[in-house]
């Protein structure tokens, strides 16, 4: 049996980070939580989290930025906005968890292989490469970088979505590539 | 040449933090005109008045000033100091350095000089002041009470043992408001009706009290002292004096069975067209509904009822609205809550599961005298064998209420105690917080919990139904970090307390003011909670606050109090800032009557010139404003002090 | 001359989701509001870049949406519920935070178009019901529905913070809209539950999980069939049935249409052009309530 201790101390916490995170747009109401859970109650993936959806809240606003952003749940948030909806004190949940992500992929705080950062950068390239993204392509590149294996498992699905005429190999390009990439490369005004 | 006398408040660290205080009197004394200036840690305490007593005397000043917190915090502290000096009152001006300066800057040099300015302002202004006196006028000794729950009873009951004359008006057909709908209260389990009742009686049997049910206000004129006030009487088509209340007209009614909806039992029971609310009602009087009685309808019914009544001949089907106006000094808000409807949040499925309750209709259902005779069973008929209870219903919300209702925590655990005596169900009060601060709630908490209630920290997010018939509440259990999904047989709203639909209409012929969430506002949230800011119109209950029956009481004692010293001083006195005609400039051209908001202004028939009826006139100020040959002036707002002022003000040096 | 509406297919309705763009415009022709594709749009970027770099997120939007206003039209309809939350999402941000604002104003400078201003992205629910209106629709109706009761699934992002396709609570109007044609509905409580989106893709047995959920919920209220308003949803509860059933040993076969599908085959339209034979699940029940059209094997 494996005795990891679970207290914490306090200077494992970085109480500057949540004050920082504070400006960011949609998560300006963070510090009103009541932690009544509700996002937790209504968020149908919070039973398959590491920390349900109040307890990151919680973790954020304490400043346990490790903890949060090596957590399992901000890659199992599907961006239903549920919660956000549901909150009593209009937090905006879902752009937290996406601050959070996007903080975590920066950082490369996730686990190796991770599907879901491996997919969301596979197709933020195409995206910008392109103008358009191609679920065959996407799919295909997922599998590679992170588990070859789940492409047997797609097989079936495959060969239906071929049949029904659901599946283009095409891989598109819009014609004002160069506008967007013009578009894109406009640089962030500065924090 | 004025001796004036400059006094600058420290208030503690309040001014002094961020005001150079002593640099402040320094300046002051610079100035022309002024024979004394200090700094004092605290100007409105004993010592500090004394000040200003003895200077007058011994430096034989004319003109105080006080430069320090609000007037509506000290200014009638310093005017009567300046009295007790021996100068007129008016004599004083008030700077207020803590509000407009030290709380609202952090630039401790700039506040300073903030500070010099204003006082500068009023040196320059309190020369030109005159003496002016206050006026007295006599109060009506009789009392108007607005709402007939346990706020209204208590503060009628209170005035009436002080020998006052109370008006009592109810526009339901009973009194009682919502603790004669409980069975039990909170924290103590005495039984709501055991200690209600007796008070409604003693209120109708009080020779000093008018009560008056199916009645409302429906306008306010005059102001404290004496105010006109007319009240609508709905017909109840029963003659008061002739009905002895002994219900054989209800037997006999057409409709055999009860059929239509009770308002009382939250409409979980029936009642017929001619009915009494509920046997404890007080006036001991039936009613006739006109919405769902025969006659009313098609004029055809066989008037059964009118039989059984026989000679004693108390149904009049003729009864008319009536307006009657009284007279009364003062007046005591007493129009309580409404609760909040749960329709209003859908994932709870109010209204369309069956099974989902709110906390009154439960309250109905535990009364012994209740729709079910005290059995706790669903709309099918089955007892519950396991019951959800969810806290906070419309309460600290963004997207309802935003604050906490004050009294769910402690009715759900009432409930969940009195639910598990009645059916021995399995309870789950699912809350965000328990909030027990009452004089022995805490206890009482602790008692639930040792007869096995279940507690779940969280806010219920989703009821839905099971297969099984059943219903679901999806709960993070947040002390455990876990979602729980929890079957129960019946779901009870904890709903909040809101103010009434009408909070807002009523407000404003009282004149008084409303806070955001439809609650009246007292004066001090502190110092004077049961008082407005309008003179002679008091608070008492919910309808300034969500709170429970013993801070209820509380405050209508208070209400009480308040009314009854203003009675027995006997008079009101009124402050002179009063505006008056200049006659000779007056051109009659009437802009002025309709702008005040006070109707103080009429026309002099004779010489068709405005006049301003000091007894009115509250010092608004807007008829100066608007007198387009600028001859109306206003005491103490002259616009020679006025101009001085803004001269003063602007002379930096 | 009926108004054209201006549309955003997104990536989606070009692969996957082809059923919906196909049935879309067929229902679009017959109601004689002609429909126009956004040229060249890109992709709107969907969750991924937000997960990734929130400001390409709105430059990605902000494109289309200026597009879409260099076409002079002040209405861009969006089918695709990401799509439409996206696109909304970057106005409402662009409104409330000058520093976003800006951003998006330079970016769009610099590729030479102009300020998106007073676009108003819509989805064609909203635009079936307040711009044609469930009266209209009734009165369109020419074939009986003989699919018996659906479950109306609204999803996520289409009924979320920035829309106003419906409430966000207890969404209606997507059943309106079935009963007025004469397709009864059931109540369905997890109307508003998510899909999962992309997660079965990446969290495949979670994202599974919770389309068995669906599914098996519309089943137990006595729907034949679920009707979505999002490719996304529309595939996730298509696509894996079968897996689904072995997973749980509960046998599904439940068609997973469009509300655009029902509409046009309600109003006559040429099932050929609605796309029917793009869905993978209940292809036999779908074909026993068209049957008696005889062309049937050929549009399932
Ligand atoms: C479900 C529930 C359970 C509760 N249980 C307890 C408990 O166990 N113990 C406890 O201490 N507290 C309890 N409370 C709180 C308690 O109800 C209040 O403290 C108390 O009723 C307040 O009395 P009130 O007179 O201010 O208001 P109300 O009881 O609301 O009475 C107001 C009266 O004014 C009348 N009225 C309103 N407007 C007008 C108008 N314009 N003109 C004329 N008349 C008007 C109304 O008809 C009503 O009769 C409970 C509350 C709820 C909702
Ligand atoms: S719903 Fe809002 S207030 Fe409640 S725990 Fe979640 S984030 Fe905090
Ligand atoms: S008293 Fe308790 S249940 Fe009521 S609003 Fe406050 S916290 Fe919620």
């Amino acid at each position: 049996m494996d005795f990891g201790r679970t207290m914490k101390y306090q200077r494992e916490a970085e109480p500057d980070w949540p004050h920082q995170l504070k400006q960011l747009p949609g998560c300006e109401r963070l510090f009103s939580c009541i932690q009544c859970g509700k996002c937790s109650g209504t968020c149908p993936l919070s039973i398959y989290m590491d920390y349900t959806p109040r307890r990151i809240i919680n973790l954020v606003r304490e400043g346990f930025r490790n903890e949060a952003l090596s957590s399992k749940t901000i890659w199992l948030c599907a961006s239903c906005y549920a919660c956000a909806v549901h909150c009593p004190q209009d937090i905006h949940i879902t752009d937290v968890m996406y601050m959070l992500k996007r903080e975590a992929i920066q950082h490369q705080m996730y686990p190796k292989r991770f599907p879901i950062p491996v997919l969301a950068r596979e197709f933020y390239d195409l995206v910008r490469k392109r103008g358009r993204s191609s679920e065959f392509w996407l799919v295909l590149r997922l599998a590679m970088k992170s588990n070859p294996l789940i492409l047997l498992g797609m097989v079936r699905t495959g060969f239906w979505l071929i049949r029904t005429g659901r599946l283009s190999l095409r891989s598109e390009r819009i014609r004002g590539v160069h506008q967007l990439r013009r578009e894109l490369a406009t640089p962030k005004e500065a924090q | 040449m004025a001796r004036i006398g400059i006094y600058v408040c420290h208030c503690g660290h309040n001014i002094a933090g961020t005001i150079d205080v002593k640099g402040v009197a320094n300046y002051a004394a610079s100035l022309p005109g002024v024979a004394v200036a200090r700094d004092y840690k605290y100007m409105c305490s004993d010592p500090g008045q004394d000040l200003i007593k003895n200077d007058i005397r011994d430096h034989q000043l004319d003109r105080i000033i006080v430069a320090a917190c609000s007037p509506s915090l000290h200014e009638a502290t310093f005017r009567n100091a300046t009295a007790q000096g021996g100068l007129n009152a008016y004599y004083f001006q008030m700077v207020n350095v803590r509000e407009h300066d030290a709380w609202v800057h952090s630039d401790k040099a700039a506040a300073t000089e903030k500070a010099k300015d204003l006082v500068r302002a009023a040196v320059y202004r309190v020369k030109l002041h005159k003496p002016l006196e206050r006026r007295r006028v006599p109060i009506r000794p009789e009392v108007l009470v607005v709402g007939g729950g346990i706020a209204g009873i208590h503060a009628s009951l209170s005035l009436a043992a002080a020998g006052k004359q109370v008006y009592l008006v109810e526009r339901e057909p009973t009194i009682g408001g919502h603790m004669a709908q409980f069975d039990k209260t909170f924290p103590t389990l005495d039984c709501a009706a055991c200690i209600l009742t007796p008070k409604m009686t003693a209120v109708r049997a009080n020779p000093n009290i008018t009560l008056w049910t199916l009645s409302e206000v429906v306008k306010v004129e005059g102001f404290v002292g004496s105010y006109q006030v007319t009240v609508r009487h709905k017909p109840r088509y029963i003659i008061d004096d002739l009905c002895v209340g002994c219900l054989e007209c209800v037997e006999a009614c057409v409709f055999k069975e009860p059929r239509f909806s009770d308002e009382f039992n939250v409409g979980l029971g029936k009642r017929k067209p001619v009915y009494m609310p509920f046997p404890q009602a007080v006036p001991q009087l039936v009613l006739i509904d006109p919405e769902t009685c025969i006659e009313f309808k098609t004029g055809k019914c066989k008037k059964t009822c009118v039989e059984a009544c026989a000679e004693r001949n108390a149904i009049d089907f003729t009864q008319k609205e009536r307006l009657e106006t009284i007279e009364v000094g003062s007046i005591i808000l007493s129009t309580g809550f409404e609760v909040f409807d749960p329709h209003r949040i859908p994932y709870y499925g109010y209204g369309v599961y069956p099974n989902v309750y709110t906390a009154l209709e439960v309250e109905r259902l535990v009364n012994a005298a209740g729709p079910t005779g005290g059995e706790v069973v669903l709309r099918d008929g089955r007892k519950p064998k396991r019951v959800g209870i969810v806290h906070c219903v419309g309460s600290r919300d963004e997207h309802t209420n935003r604050y906490c209702s004050r009294v769910c925590c402690m009715y759900s655990l009432k409930l969940a105690h009195l639910v598990k005596e009645h059916t021995d169900a399995e309870i789950f009060n699912c809350y965000i917080d328990m909030r027990t601060p009452g004089k022995t709630f805490e206890e009482f908490y602790n008692r639930v919990g040792e007869e096995g209630v279940n507690f779940v920290r969280g806010k219920v997010a989703d009821v839905y139904p099971d297969g099984d018939g059943s219903l679901v509440m999806q709960v993070e259990d947040t002390l455990l970090g876990i979602v729980r999904k929890i079957p129960v047989d019946m779901v009870v709203l904890a709903v909040g307390l809101e103010a009434h639909r009408d909070a807002d209409a009523v407000r404003r012929m009282f004149n008084i003011t409303c806070a955001s969430e439809g609650f009246f506002v007292e004066r001090h949230p502190k110092l004077a909670p049961v008082n407005t800011f309008t003179d002679g119109i008091f608070l008492a209950g919910c309808c300034q606050g969500p709170k429970d029956i013993p801070d209820t009481v509380a405050q209508a004692g208070a209400a009480a109090m308040e009314a009854a010293a203003l009675i027995d001083k006997g008079y009101v006195e009124l402050e002179p800032m009063t505006a008056s005609v200049n006659e000779e400039e007056c051109s009659g051209c009437k802009t002025c009557i309709p702008m005040c908001p006070y109707s103080a202004i009429s026309q002099k028939a004779d010489v068709k010139k405005a006049f301003i009826n000091e007894v009115l006139c509250k010092g608004c100020g807007t008829c100066v404003a608007a007198c387009p040959s600028g001859s109306i002036k206003q005491n103490l707002f002259e616009d020679e002090e006025i101009f001085e002022e803004i001269e003063g003000v602007l002379a930096y040096a | 001359m009926a108004r054209d509406y201006l549309y955003f297919p997104g990536c989606s309705l070009k692969a996957t989701g082809v059923a919906y763009e196909e049935s879309m415009q067929e229902l679009f022709r017959i109601l004689e509001m002609p429909l126009r594709e956004l040229e060249d749009w890109n992709c709107c970027g969907a969750t991924s870049y937000m997960a990734i770099d929130e400001e390409s997120a709105f430059q990605l939007s902000a494109r289309n949406l200026s597009l879409a206003r260099q076409n002079g039209n002040s209405d861009l309809m969006a089918p695709c519920a990401a799509c439409y939350l996206v696109l909304r999402k970057t106005q409402d941000y662009v409104k409330k935070y000058p520093r976003v604002h800006r951003h998006v104003a330079a970016s769009l400078e610099s590729a030479g178009l102009p300020m998106m201003d007073g676009v108003k992205v819509r989805h064609p629910l909203e635009v079936l019901y307040n711009d044609v209106g469930l009266e209209k629709l009734e009165s369109k109706v020419v074939r009986r529905w003989r699919g018996g009761p659906v479950a109306c699934y609204y999803g996520c992002q289409a009924v979320r913070p920035f829309t106003e396709v419906d409430r966000a609570h207890n969404p209606i109007r997507m059943d309106e809209i079935m009963k007025a044609v004469g397709v009864p509905t059931v109540d369905y409580s997890l109307k508003t539950k998510c899909c999962g989106g992309a997660l079965t893709g990446t969290i495949h047995d979670v994202g599974v999980r919770l389309n068995y959920l669906l599914l098996k919920e519309a089943a137990r209220k006595g729907a034949n069939a679920i009707v979505t308003l999002c490719p996304l949803c529309q595939f996730n509860l298509d696509a894996y049935q079968v897996e689904i059933q072995k997973e749980s040993g509960e046998s599904f076969d439940t068609p997973i249409l469009y509300f655009t599908q029902v509409l046009g085959w309600a109003f006559g339209a040429d099932p050929r052009k609605l796309g029917f034979k793009r869905g993978i699940a209940g292809r036999k029940l779908l074909k026993q309530w068209f049957a008696e059209h005889a062309e049937v094997e050929q549009y399932v």
